[in-house]
């Protein structure tokens, strides 16, 4: 057990690409946590997937022994957050288990839109911040500007802001003394029940559920009976732990101190994510405020190429489950698609990192389909309804009104980008809530329904800027709209799989879109295709795929008929997999194309 | 003699092959040079091994000839490559070899492919007195522009030389049109068959030019450098032929070959009704029905190595499969529907020993009937000018 005033708990908080998971390296060597021959650059991105990216998913702490110029000895605890918008519920619950932030801002950059998100999570939760400036090895570094933005912006106080490069390791020994000397030490009774918030849990093959607890009060030990106070789990520990980054039993932890505990556990649910763990025979009285579970706010459906693979999916998603209970999935079947899964997820870069992991990890070849949000659907009979397939779309006679949900997005852009910025938030149905300068610079606030973001919001804002904008957004609540179901018709057959919930201001931009998508992917046929988006029986756009009235006509002989059964035999190999609408047949490959992100 | 029911049916499965002709077909792999769209199994060297190959071909005919010893020959094929390159004494030579196995009778017929170069026209005669009856000749255009896009080394005015030479030495003789080309119009297209007209025998193929996978037409065309016409001026040019045609008294008896009454290639009929046929020389194919199994030869595709392997074993055969009573079908099927007579499904049924309905789907044929791309007649099925004009379009509905 470590003595409360020699612990310093923080997190690094950052705009993506300013250099947290550097920082991080390079603290983490300085502490001589790992040898020289363990470093591997961005030694706190774990997975795979997280390296590749260079973001952070999963929070991840480390354990540090500084020894600073007075003499003492400090346990630092890091506790690493992800970066991306769409782990923003992650970033804040790694934060409550610290007393200080480091507020990392790139010196050539400024400030962005996730600088600011994340600062205003740091402040929301308490803690004493740190603002450090970053790569001021370059040449276009400008501390003073980015001083300032800090001021101006978020409001701290950034006089004694410190000067560091991560990569260099320039300034870093005064940041670590900073650390110890700025940052609060946490505070608790070591005499009090046990109470330890649970940050984090995840499923490991070898020893079941690994649950990431910070200590307030009490201690925890090996051998104890412990009950998690929300499910009422109770489980006897079989090992303690901290991070240092690799595993290492201790054999407590007390007040203040960030470890981990495993305890048999098999079921994730058993140890979730902001309950209170206590001490089952001298129970705390009342638990730790906890924090609300993230909702997924962005659905898609997951789909097998392959209809065979589908069991195969189903167990990978229950994997991938067991460690990512932000993500949620049920069973869903399409007359297009076959079987396959609705899933949830917190964002589209959440959506993304999914699939890559089925397809990666699993080795599955997916569908998936064009993500759409969750709404609110208001019937006469008085009940609410949540809709996140146009597949359930209710009879238009029963619905009183439908509500989606807005996001407040913040958008830093240069002043020569700004007209472009704005004109697409327009487009996108937004409503503009503010607009002022940061230097060149505009920030930007708008209230955008969140329909209108994952429709490809992100690629046209980096597109329509060159790259220079940046974004950030948090969840806003529901708001009543004008929203129609907009259904597609192939020779009059309605094609559920491809029908979507849309403004009806965008319907027929929509429709029209699809249509002309179809038609270059949709296969000639012995009879002509009509192509059609309606509003119920209002035709708002159509298209037509001409009947195949001439193959080429070419010879075929006695050398030629292997050949040519073979070419029959592929294709129908090829028909199998060909979705049948009314007597029209469509490759899945064209489904695919239409249904695809972006 | 004693029949067991296995027996009955091998001896019906031949009968119905045999319902559908027997040929002889020799390839010679050798040309003077490459034309840019063509895939053949062709080759092109300094000098031609004559002697090897007609030593090479008569052994092959000879372990050929062992296993269908008795049947009678309707017809015999020298196409290749280059065939008018091969020395008369070699055809007369093969001709003469099938009477130690097989009759040949007078009536049969045996074409051989040409090139209306001056050179190959000047040898006409003596393939003539080597018994070759119909002569078909790759005129392929009938105007400069079109002969040098598709890379001929002879002109139009050879062309017409040539068929007018045929026209005075063989019975019979034939010969090859490529349409929808690059840039063609109708009323060039008209012009050419107008030329063309008053030296035509009794059979002429017009084939639509097609990109194949490794010629130097499939790059230029990938490169977007070649545009074949649309669907639409191919329909327009394929209504210039019929008009053209028809009116010189040719009826479209398959979907890229026309003859007058009688005129019909029976060689190639022997593909078209699914019969048995022996395929000779680098690369051929060939369908053999024996003991109630339908097999599928083929030979090694390039010359030296045929010629090595015939004269270690005596034959050049690289594979020899027997075909699944499925497959037997689909072959059946796709070429018979071909034809503008169509397809007997009662013989197929007893040549391949399955019912047809295996791999038709029952539904999509009566939709293809009610959308007149098909018509049952009794037993037989046919594809109407309709059906036939978009036949593998027909052909992937119809199979299941």
């Amino acid at each position: 057990m470590t003595d409360l005033a020699r612990i310093r708990n923080f997190a690094i908080v950052a705009h993506i690409d300013h250099g947290k998971s550097t920082l991080a390296d390079r603290l983490i060597e300085r502490c001589g946590a790992l040898d020289p021959r363990e470093m591997t650059s961005q030694v706190l991105d774990s997975m795979d997937i997280e390296r590749e990216r260079g973001i952070t998913i999963k929070a991840q702490t480390v354990r540090l022994v500084y020894e600073a110029r007075d003499g003492e000895t400090y346990v630092l605890n890091l506790v690493d957050t992800p970066g991306h918008v769409d782990f923003s519920y992650e970033v804040s619950r790694s934060l409550r288990a610290c007393e200080g932030a480091i507020l990392l801002v790139d010196a050539t950059q400024g400030v962005e839109a996730q600088t600011l998100a994340n600062a205003y999570q740091a402040i929301d939760a308490d803690l004493e911040i740190l603002p450090v400036l970053n790569k001021i090895d370059l040449p276009a570094a400008d501390p003073e500007r980015v001083r300032r933005q800090i001021e101006d912006i978020i409001g701290l106080d950034a006089e004694d802001a410190l000067l560091i490069s991560a990569k260099t390791g320039e300034g870093v020994d005064a940041l670590l003394e900073a650390i110890v000397r700025r940052l609060p030490p946490p505070r608790g009774e070591a005499e009090a029940p046990l109470r330890a918030l649970v940050v984090d849990s995840w499923y490991d093959p070898y020893v079941g559920v690994v649950t990431l607890v910070r200590v307030k009060d009490g201690t925890l030990r090996r051998g104890q009976r412990i009950r998690f106070m929300g499910t009422g789990a109770v489980y006897t520990v079989d090992r303690v732990g901290v991070f240092t980054p690799k595993p290492r039993e201790v054999t407590d932890l007390g007040p203040g101190e960030i470890g981990f505990l495993t305890a048999g556990i098999k079921e994730i649910a058993h140890a979730r994510v902001g309950d209170t763990v206590t001490d089952d025979r001298r129970p705390a009285p009342e638990p730790l405020p906890g924090f609300q579970p993230s909702h997924p706010v962005v659905f898609c459906g997951i789909f097998p190429v392959d209809t065979k693979d589908y069991d195969q999916l189903r167990e990978s998603l229950a994997k991938l489950r067991l460690n990512d209970a932000s993500f949620v999935y049920e069973p869903e079947t399409s007359a297009a698609l076959g079987l396959g899964f609705r899933c949830g997820f917190l964002g589209l870069l959440h959506l993304e990192i999914v699939q890559e992991r089925l397809e990666r990890e699993f080795g599955l070849d997916l569908v998936i389909t064009a993500p759409s949000v969750v709404y609110r659907v208001h019937l006469t009979d008085g009940t609410v309804r949540e809709l996140h397939n146009p597949a359930d779309y209710p009879d238009p006679t029963r619905i009183v009104k439908i509500e989606e949900p807005y996001i407040r997005a913040t958008i830093l852009v240069p002043e020569r980008y700004l007209g472009a910025v704005l004109e697409l938030c327009e487009q996108r149905r937004g409503e503009q809530v503010e607009l002022t300068w940061v230097g060149s610079r505009a920030m930007v606030v708008y209230l955008l329904p969140l329909n209108e973001v994952v429709y490809d919001f992100y690629d046209r804002l980096k597109s329509v800027s060159r790259g220079y904008a940046s974004f950030d957004y948090q969840m806003e609540g529901y708001r009543e709209s004008d929203l129609v179901k907009l259904r597609i018709l192939v020779n009059g057959e309605p094609v559920e799989s491809l029908s979507m919930i849309v403004h009806r201001r965008m319907a027929e931009q929509r429709g029209r879109a699809m249509c002309e998508k179809l038609k270059e992917l949709i296969p000639r046929q012995l009879f002509e295709v009509r192509i059609q988006a309606a509003i119920g029986s209002r035709i708002v756009a159509s298209e037509r795929v001409r009947a195949l009235r001439k193959d080429v006509t070419a010879k075929c002989y006695g050398g030629d008929v292997t050949r040519k059964r073979k070419l029959l035999e592929r294709q129908k190999e090829g028909k199998k997999r060909m979705r049948q609408v009314g007597k029209v047949e469509i490759p899945q490959e064209a489904f695919l194309a239409a249904l695809k992100v972006g | 003699m004693t029949t067991t029911a296995p027996a009955t049916a091998a001896a019906a499965c031949e009968a119905a092959a045999l319902e559908g002709g027997f040929a002889l077909y020799v390839h010679w792999p050798f040309c003077l040079h490459r034309c840019p769209y063509c895939d053949f199994n062709s080759h092109v060297r300094p000098r031609l091994p004559q002697e090897d190959f007609r030593r090479a071909l008569l052994a092959e005919l000879d372990r050929a000839g062992a296993e269908t010893a008795g049947r009678t020959l309707d017809a015999v094929y020298f196409g290749g490559g280059t065939p008018s390159l091969m020395e008369p004494a070699t055809v007369a030579a093969v001709l003469a070899r099938t009477a130690r196995w097989w009759r040949l009778p007078a009536e049969a017929e045996i074409t051989l492919e040409a090139n209306p170069t001056s050179a190959e026209a000047a040898r006409f005669r003596d393939f003539r007195a080597a018994g070759v009856g119909r002569l078909s000749l790759g005129v392929q255009a009938l105007d400069e522009a079109g002969l040098r896009l598709l890379g001929r080394r002879h002109t139009a005015a050879e062309a017409l030389a040539a068929l007018e030479r045929a026209a005075a030495i063989f019975p019979r003789w034939s010969c090859d049109l490529i349409t929808a080309r690059p840039g063609q119009t109708e009323a060039g297209w008209r012009r050419e068959l107008l030329r063309v007209a008053p030296l035509l025998g009794d059979h002429l193929s017009v084939y639509e030019l097609t990109i194949e996978p490794g010629t130097p037409f499939h790059r230029l065309h990938r490169e977007g450098r070649l545009v074949l016409p649309d669907e639409e001026r191919r329909l327009r040019l394929a209504a210039v032929t019929a008009e053209v045609l028809g009116g010189l008294g040719f009826a479209p008896y398959e979907v890229s070959n026309w003859a007058r009454p009688g005129g019909a290639s029976r060689h190639n009929l022997v593909y078209w009704r699914s019969g048995d046929w022996v395929g000779l020389g680098p690369g051929a194919h060939g369908r053999l029905t024996l003991g109630g199994r339908r097999i599928a030869t083929v030979r090694i595709r390039r010359p030296e190595a045929w010629l090595r392997a015939v004269a270690v074993r005596g034959s050049g055969e690289e594979s020899r499969e027997a075909l699944t009573p499925r497959e037997i079908l689909l072959e059946g099927l796709l070429m018979g529907l071909r034809l503008a007579e169509g397809v007997s499904l009662a013989r197929l049924e007893r040549l391949a020993g399955l019912p047809v309905a295996a791999v038709v789907d029952t539904a999509a044929l009566e939709g293809l009937v009610a959308a007149g791309d098909l018509v049952r007649e009794g037993e037989r099925l046919r594809a109407t000018a309709r059906g036939r004009a978009r036949l593998d379009a027909v052909l992937a509905a119809l199979l299941r």
